[in-house]
């Protein structure tokens, strides 16, 4: 069975494995201007039209007759130049690159699910201006459709791929529900901070703050709603928090075995979190041999994210192949559609389920 | 017959269980479902019908041979795995559960004698402080057995933390603060099952071999010792999981021995 095709479906765009974001950022429509972005285009002549902008992608899905407002708009004065970071998708590559956008598999964090989120805003946002018909609304339902299979049906969702998230991931692992939890910060480093946010995104209790110098731990825990604590005291608080990061700027351990075995006696049947980002360590490794303590370092860290990066990148692979039968099936309900279909394909058809996907 | 095959199918539930989670794990494929938990229900509902029909036979609780009390035991597991598992939603309890299960309904295939040749006991004849002791003991032998199951679930969990070994099992074993606080109350709740039932076994009017009675009181020691550590904050966890997991086979293997010299 031959798979129809359909050239007048395209997709115009460049996206993070093309361009670099110097050249992502010259492109990108605001949403204050996507209204005239797209009526401009339908004045072209193009039938329908949905803008995707993220700060990954800027891509153009289009339906109707080549447009000269897309070339300038890519390709600029001199469109026999040309623009290498620019790709053009026609038909059933334009559907399979949408399908795998939608479901994560083109990002740059593969799996990730904000660019389902976008899609369906920007998608909304064309029904609302009136530029969508019955080919795009039936592209990006089914789309978001296939990428809710994806999801459902492989892991590419799965795991951390940041070390924040790795840290998270780990803490979970340890405490399961994070709200009644305690994290002592020492140092106030970037990385720290960064650790730190990703586990108050996960609703941890509090968040205090110890530095050598004290001014610089109150600008920390001001910044991220936390307290700040002088570092003569970080031991005994120690005692009552499930979570150390360590990310000082000492050139010696700072957290001792010894000292650490003492305070575990202190808060018995608690585990605690010990993650030390440092370098050179702040954290004797020897501490991570005492009973209930679990020790983690940056490359620990790293290494879970890295693992998790490359089951997604496998379990790419099965998306992939899990929206195939969705781009077929999609090719063929607009095969199936009378010629007449096509030049009749009117924006605001079929657009009333555009606001429940 | 009929109570056999009720045996042979509770097995097979727990087996079948066990034998998906393993493939799953094994294929990355592991994902928290409704699967395990019907098969366990439904090898329960099996081992519950075994002992229905077979307590129907004997006229009074099914303990009447070395069989019968692995029998009751495994049922007594399910019956806490089924509470437990649920209420701390223990994610791949039940596939630890299993094989120690199935392994148990193995050995009872062993031992049952079968079903009693005579006619049921008359009603009246029935000593209620016997079947209290003697149930009741049971049901505390399960409860500690899941804490076993939640005790080597730590200790692998733990394991995999501090060895760093991100693999299958360790995505999807439960949290290990869960696990040890399961373990806790479960050794908490088995010990006050087992206090109760040996309390029933002093008003039994009958004459209790000196050897099964030190066993007895000697395993409720072990756990009460064991509780006491570890709410004098004594015992690390991985201490409490170890000693809950050593305990539970030392008075396993008194209480087979206890029922093996009876029958």
């Amino acid at each position: 069975m031959s798979v129809p095709t359909l050239p007048e479906l395209r997709c115009t765009g460049l996206s993070h494995h093309t361009a670099p974001v110097e050249v992502r950022e010259r492109f990108a429509v605001e949403d204050r201007h996507l209204d005239t972005r797209l009526g401009a285009l339908l004045d072209t002549g193009l039938r329908e039209a949905v803008v995707l902008s993220t700060c990954n992608r800027v891509e153009y899905y289009t339906f109707g007759p080549a447009s000269q407002m897309l070339d300038q708009v890519f390709y600029g004065k001199q469109p026999s130049e040309g623009n290498p970071a620019v790709y053009r998708l026609e038909g059933q590559d334009a559907v399979r690159h949408l399908f795998a956008v939608v479901a994560g598999l083109d990002s740059m964090v593969i799996g990730e699910t904000e660019i389902a989120g976008q899609t369906k805003k920007a998608y909304q946002h064309a029904v609302k201006a009136n530029a969508t018909g019955g080919f795009l609304n039936q592209l990006f339902q089914r789309a978001f459709a296939a990428a809710k299979a994806v999801r459902t049906h492989t892991r590419i969702t799965r795991g951390p791929v940041s070390v924040g998230a790795a840290a998270v991931d780990l803490a979970e692992k340890i405490f399961g529900h994070l709200g009644e939890r305690d994290v002592l910060i020492l140092g106030a480093g970037e990385t720290s901070e960064g650790v730190a946010r990703s586990l108050q995104s996960r609703g941890v209790r509090s968040l205090i703050v110890s530095n050598r110098s004290h001014d610089r731990a109150c600008e920390l825990a001001a910044l991220i709603g936390g307290q700040a604590l002088h570092f003569d005291d970080w031991e005994t608080a120690c005692r009552d928090c499930d979570i150390v990061i360590s990310s000082t700027a000492a050139p010696h351990w700072l957290v001792l075995e010894e000292r650490m075995r003492d305070v575990m006696r202190h808060r018995p049947h608690r585990p605690l979190f010990a993650i030390d980002l440092a370098v050179p360590r702040d954290i004797e490794p020897g501490v991570g041999d005492i009973d209930g303590v679990y020790l983690y370092d940056m490359d620990a860290l790293q290494r879970l994210a890295d693992q998790a990066l490359s089951e997604r990148r496998q379990e790419a692979a099965r998306g992939r192949d899990l929206i195939e039968k969705y781009v077929i099936a999609y090719l063929e309900w607009a095969n199936s559609r009378p010629a007449s279909a096509a030049l009749s394909s009117a924006p605001g058809l079929n657009a009333a389920s555009a606001e429940s996907v | 017959m009929q109570e056999k095959l009720a045996l042979i199918a509770a097995g097979f539930c727990f087996l079948a269980g066990f034998a998906r989670t393993m493939w799953a794990v094994g294929a990355h494929r592991y994902h928290r479902s409704a699967a395990n938990l019907l098969l366990n229900a439904g090898g329960f509902i099996f081992l519950t019908l075994f002992l229905h029909l077979r307590g129907q036979a004997l006229g009074k609780c099914p303990l009447t041979n070395l069989g019968e009390v692995l029998i009751f035991l495994s049922w007594a597991t399910v019956l806490t795995y089924l509470v437990v598992g649920s209420t701390y939603r223990l994610s791949l309890i039940g596939a630890f559960t299993a094989p120690l299960v199935a392994t148990l309904l193995g050995l009872a295939l062993v031992f049952d004698s079968g079903p009693p040749t005579g006619p049921p006991a008359p009603r009246g004849t029935l000593n209620p402080w016997l079947e209290t002791h003697a149930a009741v003991s049971l049901i505390a032998y399960g409860v500690f057995a899941l804490a076993c199951i939640a005790g080597a679930m730590y200790l692998f969990q733990d394991r995999l933390l501090k060895r760093r070994e991100f693999n299958e099992w360790f995505h999807n074993l439960p949290p290990i603060h869960t696990l040890a606080q399961a373990n806790g109350r479960l050794l908490i709740f088995g010990f006050i099952l087992l206090s109760i039932g040996l309390s029933a076994g002093f008003f039994v009017n009958r004459e209790t071999p000196t050897l099964k009675l030190m066993l007895s009181i000697g395993v409720w020691v072990i756990y009460a010792v064991i509780i006491l550590l570890r709410s004098l904050h004594a015992l690390p966890e991985r201490r409490v999981a170890l000693y809950s997991v050593s305990a539970f086979l030392l008075s396993f293997g008194s209480l087979v021995w206890m029922e093996f010299l009876r029958t």
